[in-house]
């Protein structure tokens, strides 16, 4: 029996266009707009400033603090201007324009194809230059990656869990990185695997990429220390929570991090660029982006340039089809709607889906029957019927007694509901409004 | 390009809808109504007709110039009701008191509390208590199965195995004796017993279950914990005293257990929300129809049992919670 997490969990339909799409690097576009927020934490703070020359690989903007991450050019030109942009939110957020003149590299990244096996950083060399190089989580939450290869002081990591699930149905960026650079994961692996002072890391691959199972198993034969672990095709598999569980039977405690059961999970799309930053010097400025749908004529996975127009990689995939409803930014459970297609790519971007008119329309709320199939599918064992009508109701108290905070917003909830309830939609607001309390209350 | 939606994640829905686990139960029940037919022929097709029928019109009805909402009698809830309602009364009831059924039913069972998903109580069983306590005489006279029978109130009657058995042993009679006087329990299995219009075949309603388990629309839980739970305490009595308790297996068998414990306890509004507490509250219902079968004034307990744990559905559900990611500690190597 396949190992998978232990509670809930549903089966949405995979719809894995692009999958055994070969990756493609997208055309370098004239103009990028690079936000200063492209991660968890603090945005970083710009260094460069108008009619300003720059390299691919050039820092423009500084990290500012610990939880916070560097950003690099994707493109060399000159600054155009350093602005307000609407985001992908909808939001207006500052963000460097860059003219694109030519394509000159920084000298010292080095751009060979050539795998390199040798690790001679030490870990602490290896913290730095992946904080250096502003890597973050890539499979979407965008958490600055320095700072889960930094175990606090008096915990000690066990084992590095390698997400390589990609449970979201539509996208395969990860599945095809694996196919074509899986020499280079592994390489990242051990790095990390050196940061953390730990001796073994399992990468766990839902049983729907038998291909990419295969491959990464028979590289890993030459890697003791690495296990490759087949999962049960289950989302949200690829929750740190859920695919903790699912690889080493371990649960976190409500409220904790990964590292108190001796685990740090990294995306494996992050660990390539870890093997990048360094093994070859070469900062964060592009990432695989899946570009997916029904109706897009061409589904493909893209190497893109962060701060590429999203317009371009519509482009490339064929148009936008007649039929557009919907644009989502990431996977089709926890990807957001875009307010347009005139936004830049961004680091977090794993994938865009284009989803058809008929789809985009959620059907009308009916009574909550009590049938708990919102329960059954619930991932962290909550009630999710209850946690909506606490929420409407207001009663903050009970929320909380009723673990709120321990959602983990996969939407499998509002996924099942026959009576079309929007779940989620309420919880995140709970989830919001007692999270401020218990934050007022610490203070 | 028309303006793009924006709306929160998920942007997938599964496309399970209230109808579709509706008018599944009605599919799981089919084996049962015609097992039914057969069994009481014209009887049967009245009695559901009537309770079906009139379930409908009453919520539509109440719906409309009551409520004055949008009517749902086709979201399958009501049809429900109205099966559920035929199959735990004699095939020869009188079509008025079939009707006054379906009123308590729907009225006070089902609207009065804010409708589907609101009602506390089974709303069939509301409605087959009431007719009950209201018409006891023609409530308790139980058609006789034969094949195919082409009449409707014009039946012979008699008892069915559940009364025969608690009248002899109140007379001192010897279980196995009395075991002798009733069908066998193959017969009981296969429906061939006296009782409600549908609630007698036992391996129709155990395809149902399986139907039902089959879509996802039930878990095993309940059904599991009160037939399980009745056996192992009638199996308890037996061994304890096998002179004066039934064996498991009759009891198990006869009445409306089995259509109780699959169709009637786990009715989605009217039973716990968690596994944990829908086993707590199959046993409890388990156990409350072995005592009143067994200790108390009637011969069958499963209606009044599956009510009484309804009533403590709140309580299960506030105290009895899913089992919570990371709960269990975490196991240090
Ligand atoms: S979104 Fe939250 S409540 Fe809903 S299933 Fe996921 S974890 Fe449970
Ligand atoms: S899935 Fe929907 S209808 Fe069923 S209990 Fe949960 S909220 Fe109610």
């Amino acid at each position: 029996m396949l190992k998978t997490f232990s509670l809930g969990g549903i089966h949405p339909p995979e719809n894995k266009f692009s999958a055994g799409k070969k990756i493609e690097a997208l055309p370098v576009p004239s103009q990028v707009a690079i936000p200063v927020s492209q991660h968890i934490g603090a945005p970083a703070k710009p260094i460069v400033k108008k009619g300003d020359a720059v390299k691919v690989g050039t820092l423009i903007a500084e990290s500012a603090g610990f939880v916070s991450a560097n950003i690099h050019s994707p493109v060399s030109g000159t600054v155009f201007k350093v602005d307000d942009i609407v985001d992908a939110s909808g939001y207006r957020k500052p963000a460097i324009i860059i003219n694109v003149d030519g394509d000159e590299w920084e000298e010292n990244i080095d751009r060979s194809t050539e795998l390199k096996k040798d690790i001679t950083a030490t870990p602490e060399e290896i913290v730095k230059a992946v904080a250096n190089a502003g890597i973050v989580g890539l499979g979407g939450a965008t958490f600055p990656s320095h700072v889960k290869l930094s175990v606090p002081p008096g915990k000690t990591c066990e084992v590095l869990i390698l997400n390589a699930v990609e449970c979201e149905p539509y996208l395969t960026a990860d599945h095809q990185l694996m196919m074509e650079k899986g020499e280079e994961i592994m390489v990242g692996t051990q790095i990390i695997m050196k940061a953390l002072k730990v001796d073994k890391a399992v990468i766990g691959i839902e049983n729907n990429k038998p291909d990419a199972i295969k491959h990464m198993e028979s590289l890993a034969s030459s890697y003791p220390e690495i296990t490759i672990e087949p999962l049960k095709v289950q989302y949200p598999q690829g929750g740190e929570k859920q695919l903790i569980d699912a690889c080493i039977k371990r649960q976190i405690p409500s409220g904790k991090l990964p590292i108190e059961v001796g685990a740090v999970v990294q995306n494996v799309g992050t660990t390539l660029a870890v093997y990048e930053a360094v093994q070859k010097n070469k900062p964060l400025f592009e990432r695989v982006v899946t570009i997916t749908g029904k109706s897009v004529s061409k589904p493909s996975n893209f190497l893109t340039r962060i701060g590429t127009p999203l317009n371009n990689l519509i482009d490339a995939a064929g148009g936008l089809p007649e039929d557009t409803g919907k644009v989502i930014g990431g996977g089709p459970m926890m990807g957001k709607a875009l307010v347009s297609t005139d936004i830049p790519i961004t680091k977090g971007s794993s994938g865009v889906l284009i989803m058809p008119n008929e789809e985009a329309k959620r059907k009308p709320m009916q009574n909550c029957i009590k049938c708990s199939k919102c329960i059954t599918v619930c991932p962290m064992g909550l009630e999710p019927y209850l946690l909506m009508t606490v929420s409407d109701k207001q009663v903050w108290d009970r929320a909380e007694e009723e673990n709120i905070m321990d959602c983990i917003e996969c939407g499998s909830c509002s996924y099942t509901c026959p009576s079309s309830r929007p779940l989620l939609d309420y919880i995140r607001l709970g989830k919001g409004k007692v999270g401020q309390i218990m934050r007022s209350r610490t203070k | 390009m028309s303006t793009l939606t924006i709306s929160p994640s998920p942007h997938v829905h599964s496309g399970d809808s209230v109808k579709k686990n509706m008018y599944g139960v009605i599919l799981a029940l089919i084996p049962a109504l015609i097992i039914s037919v057969y069994n009481f022929g014209l009887g049967a097709i009245v009695v559901t007709a009537t309770a079906v029928v009139s379930c409908m019109l009453f919520e539509h009805l109440i719906q409309k110039f009551l409520l004055k909402q949008e009517t749902t009698i086709w979201d399958g809830s009501a049809m429900i009701t109205g099966l559920l309602l035929a199959f735990n009364i004699p095939s020869n009831l009188p079509i008025f008191i079939i009707i006054i059924g379906a009123l308590i039913s729907i009225g006070v069972g089902k609207m009065s509390f804010g409708g589907l998903g609101n009602n506390p109580f089974n709303p069939a069983l509301v409605g087959r208590v009431f007719l009950l306590i209201s018409y006891p005489v023609q409530m308790t006279s139980w058609p006789i199965a034969k094949a195919l029978p082409f009449s409707y109130t014009d039946v012979t009657t008699g008892a069915t195995p559940l009364s025969v058995m608690k009248e002899a042993l109140a007379n001192g009679e010897l279980p196995t004796n009395v075991l002798h006087e009733i069908p066998s329990y193959r017969d009981l299995f296969l429906g061939l017993q006296g009782g409600s219009a549908g609630e007698m075949a036992g391996i129709a309603i155990l395809l149902g279950l399986g139907f039902m388990l089959f879509r996802k629309i039930i878990t095993w839980h309940i059904p599991t914990a009160v037939i399980g739970s009745v056996f192992i305490f009638t199996g308890l009595l037996h061994w304890i005293n096998p002179l004066m308790y039934a064996p498991p297996m009759f009891h198990v068998l006869s009445g409306g257990l089995f259509l109780g414990a699959v169709f009637m306890a786990t009715d989605y509004s009217s039973s716990p929300m968690s596994k944990k507490g829908g086993l707590i509250f199959g046993i409890g219902i388990g156990v409350l129809t072995v005592a009143i079968r067994v200790f108390g004034a009637y011969p069958e307990g499963i209606s009044f049992a599956i009510l009484i744990m309804n009533a403590f559905v709140p309580l299960i559900d506030k105290y009895i919670k899913p089992k919570r990611f990371g709960e269990k500690p975490a196991v240090a190597k």
